[in-house]
C-alpha cells in the first residue's frame, strides 16, 4: 500500500498536513503515515493520530536529537520506504526547508519549498510559492516518482480533522549525524513568534533611530501586536533577525497587519500579503505599500502613530 | 582552509517589471545573490583567520555575461573563481543545479568548506545547498549567523526560534549563512581592478563528467504571474487626528480592535 506522508517538528503543523494530507490521501487512494522525530517524539502520537494519521512512525534515537538535517532526512528516508510514501509533505519551517532538499535528494525526487497553496488538479499536485523576489508566484508540478512540499505552517488547518487510526510504529532505523550540538541555550526576552501572531505591527525605515522603535512597539502594544520589520531594520541591528517579516523571514497570515514606515517592497510584503487586512501609515502617497492596503493613512508616523494610540485607548 | 563559496547570479529582482501580471526580464542586468556576497564575507574572513583559499563556484545558465558579474566576487576577496557553462545547462532545476554544483567541487583539487547564502535573491528555494550536501555526503547547516574555523571542524552559531544552537561540524560540511552573519565589503577600485587577472576556469558539463540527460527537470513550472490584489484601497488624508479617528473606526468596524 502506497502511502503520503507528513512531517513537522512542530507538532501544529504536523497536524495541519496530518489533516489535510487526509483529504488528499483519500482523494488519490492512499493511506497517511506521520512521523515523530527527536526527543520526546512519542507524545505527539496520539495528535497526530487524532489528526489524520493512519500510522504513526516514532523515533527518539539519539541521533536525531538537535533535529540535524542529515540524520533526519535518512530516518524520513527510511520511514518513507517502509511506508511505501509517494507523497511527502512537510513543514516548511526553517529546520523544515533546510530539511526537504536534503530528503529530496535521498528520494530523487522534485522538491517544492514555502508552499503557500497546494491543490489536486486532475489528479496531479500544484504547489504555489512566491518567486521573483516575491512579485509573482509560481505554480509549479514535480514530475519524479515520490514528490516532497514543504508547506509554510498555517497553510491548512488542524480543526475539524477526520481522524485515522494512529497505530504506533517504532522502526528500526540506521542513523548517524555529523552535526555535534555544542550548546542550546534560550534567546533573551523570549522568542517572537510572527508565524502565529494574529495582529502584527510592521516597522521599516520610516523609523529615523533605533530609539524611535519605542513608537511602534507602543503601537503595538495598544493593538495587542507583535512587531515584526523588514529585512533592512534587522541590518542596522535595531532588531533582531527573527523579527524580520518577508522573504528572509517569516511569511505571517495574522488578521490584521499594520505597516508602519514601510514602503511596501515585495521582499517585505510578500511576507504579509496574506493577512486577512492590511493597514498603512506612511507619508508617501505614492509608496507601494497603499496599493496592498485595505486601510491607509497619509502622514508623518511620528504624528499619526500617537494620534492612533491615543484614539485606541478611547475604544 | 579551502573553501569554496557556491554562487547563484540572477536578474536583479528589484529590476524585474510586471506588465500584464508578467514579469519583464529584458534587460535587466544579473547580480551576485545578496546573501551569497554574505557567503563570500564569511569565506573571505575565515580564510584571513587560518589561511588557504577561496574559490567561488557558479552555474551560467542563461546568464551570458556571468564572467562580469562573477567578478565581483573575486573584487570582494575570493581568489578563484569556476563557471559552468554548457548549453546544455540553460534552465535547470535545483537538482539539476545542485548536480553540477557537486560535480564540480568533486573536481577541484581540495575542499573543506561549502559555504552559501540561505536562499537566492530570485526564488529562495533554499533547496540546492541541502542537495549538494546530500551527493557530497556531508553534514550541514543551516542559517548560521556566525562561522568560525575550528581544529578539523567548523563552529557555527544559529538562531532557531526560541533557542540560540552552537553547532559543529567535522571537515568537510556545507553551511549556509543568513544576512545578520557579516557587512559584505564593498570592493575598492584597486580590488576591482586586480580581480580580472585572478584565476578564472570555464568548465564545460563534459569537464566535470556529468551527461545532460542527469539533469532532466524533475519540477514543471505551469504558471508564474504576479498576484492579484483584492483589497479596499481606503485612504485617509487631513490631520493626524481625524485621520487617526477615522482609521480607528474602520479596523473597529472590520472587528479586529475593541472587541
Amino acid at each position: 500500500m502506497a502511502d503520503l506522508l507528513v512531517y513537522s517538528e512542530k507538532t501544529q503543523t504536523a497536524c495541519e498536513l496530518a489533516a489535510k494530507g487526509r483529504e488528499f490521501a483519500q482523494a488519490l487512494g492512499l493511506g497517511v503515515s506521520a512521523a515523530a522525530l527527536g526527543e520526546g517524539a512519542a507524545a505527539a502520537a496520539p495528535e497526530l493520530g487524532a489528526a489524520g494519521a493512519d500510522r504513526v512512525f516514532v523515533s527518539e534515537d539519539p541521533a536525531l536529537a538537535g533535529w540535524p538535517a542529515d540524520a533526519v532526512a535518512a530516518a524520513l528516508a527510511q520511514i518513507a520506504a517502509e511506508a511505501g510514501a509517494t507523497v511527502v509533505l512537510l513543514g516548511s519551517t526553517r529546520r523544515g526547508k533546510e530539511l526537504a532538499g536534503r530528503l529530496a535528494e535521498k528520494l530523487g525526487a522534485g522538491a517544492v519549498t514555502d508552499v503557500n497553496a497546494l491543490e489536486l488538479e486532475g489528479g496531479e499536485f500544484v504547489a504555489a510559492r512566491y518567486a521573483f523576489g516575491g512579485a509573482t508566484i509560481a505554480r509549479e508540478k514535480v514530475a519524479s516518482d515520490v514528490r516532497v512540499f514543504a508547506i509554510m505552517p498555517k497553510t491548512f488547518s488542524a480543526e475539524g480533522a477526520s481522524p485515522g487510526a494512529g497505530t504506533v510504529i517504532t522502526p528500526a532505523l540506521q542513523l548517524a549525524t555529523g552535526m555535534k550540538v555544542v550548546e542550546r541555550r534560550a534567546k533573551e526576552g523570549g522568542a517572537v513568534s510572527l508565524d502565529a501572531a494574529p495582529r502584527i505591527v510592521g516597522v521599516g525605515r520610516g523609523f529615523g533611530k533605533k530609539e524611535d522603535l519605542a513608537l511602534g512597539e507602543e503601537l503595538a502594544a495598544a493593538l495587542e501586536a507583535v512587531v515584526g520589520c523588514t529585512k533592512s531594520l534587522a541590518d542596522f541591528q535595531w532588531l533582531g533577525e527573527d523579527r524580520i517579516i518577508g522573504l528572509s523571514g517569516a511569511k505571517t497570515s495574522p488578521d490584521l497587519y499594520v505597516g508602519v514606515g514601510i514602503s511596501g517592497q515585495v521582499q517585505h510584503t510578500v511576507g504579509v500579503a496574506s493577512a486577512k487586512l492590511i493597514a498603512a501609515i506612511n507619508k508617501d502617497k505614492e509608496a507601494p505599500i497603499f496599493q496592498m492596503a485595505d486601510y491607509g493613512i497619509v502622514g508623518d508616523l511620528y504624528e499619526v502613530v500617537p494620534a492612533v494610540i491615543e484614539r485606541l485607548k478611547a475604544v | 582552509m579551502d573553501i569554496v563559496v557556491c554562487v547563484k547570479t540572477n536578474p536583479d529582482p528589484q529590476m524585474v517589471r510586471i506588465r500584464n501580471r508578467e514579469p519583464v526580464l529584458e534587460a535587466v542586468p544579473y547580480k551576485l545573490g545578496d546573501l551569497d556576497k554574505n557567503a563570500l564575507e564569511a569565506a573571505i574572513q575565515v580564510r584571513d583567520a587560518v589561511g588557504g583559499k577561496v574559490v567561488a563556484v557558479t552555474v551560467a545558465e542563461t546568464n551570458r555575461k556571468i564572467k562580469e558579474t562573477v567578478k565581483e566576487a573575486l573584487a570582494m576577496g575570493a581568489d578563484e573563481a569556476v563557471i559552468v557553462d554548457d548549453p546544455a545547462a540553460m534552465t535547470l532545476d535545483q537538482a539539476a543545479v545542485a548536480t553540477v554544483i557537486a560535480a564540480a567541487v568533486k573536481k577541484l583539487p581540495a575542499c573543506d568548506l561549502l559555504l552559501f547564502g540561505e536562499g537566492s535573491s530570485d526564488n529562495y528555494t533554499g533547496q540546492v545547498p541541502s542537495r549538494v550536501a546530500e551527493k557530497l555526503g556531508v553534514p550541514q547547516v543551516g542559517y548560521a549567523r556566525k562561522v568560525e574555523a575550528a581544529e578539523g571542524a567548523v563552529r557555527c552559531e544559529r538562531s532557531m526560534d526560541e533557542m540560540i544552537e552552537t553547532l559543529e561540524l567535522p571537515l568537510p560540511a556545507a553551511v549556509t549563512v543568513v544576512s545578520e552573519i557579516n557587512e559584505p565589503r564593498i570592493p575598492s577600485l584597486m580590488h576591482i581592478m586586480k580581480a580580472g587577472s585572478k584565476p578564472t576556469q570555464v568548465w564545460t558539463l563534459a569537464d566535470i563528467g556529468v551527461d545532460a540527460a542527469a539533469l532532466a527537470p524533475k519540477q514543471e513550472v505551469v504558471s508564474n504571474l504576479a498576484e492579484e490584489q483584492d483589497r479596499k484601497h481606503v485612504l485617509f488624508e487631513g490631520a493626524a487626528a481625524e485621520q487617526a479617528a477615522a482609521f480607528v473606526d474602520a479596523l473597529v468596524k472590520e472587528g479586529v480592535v475593541g472587541r
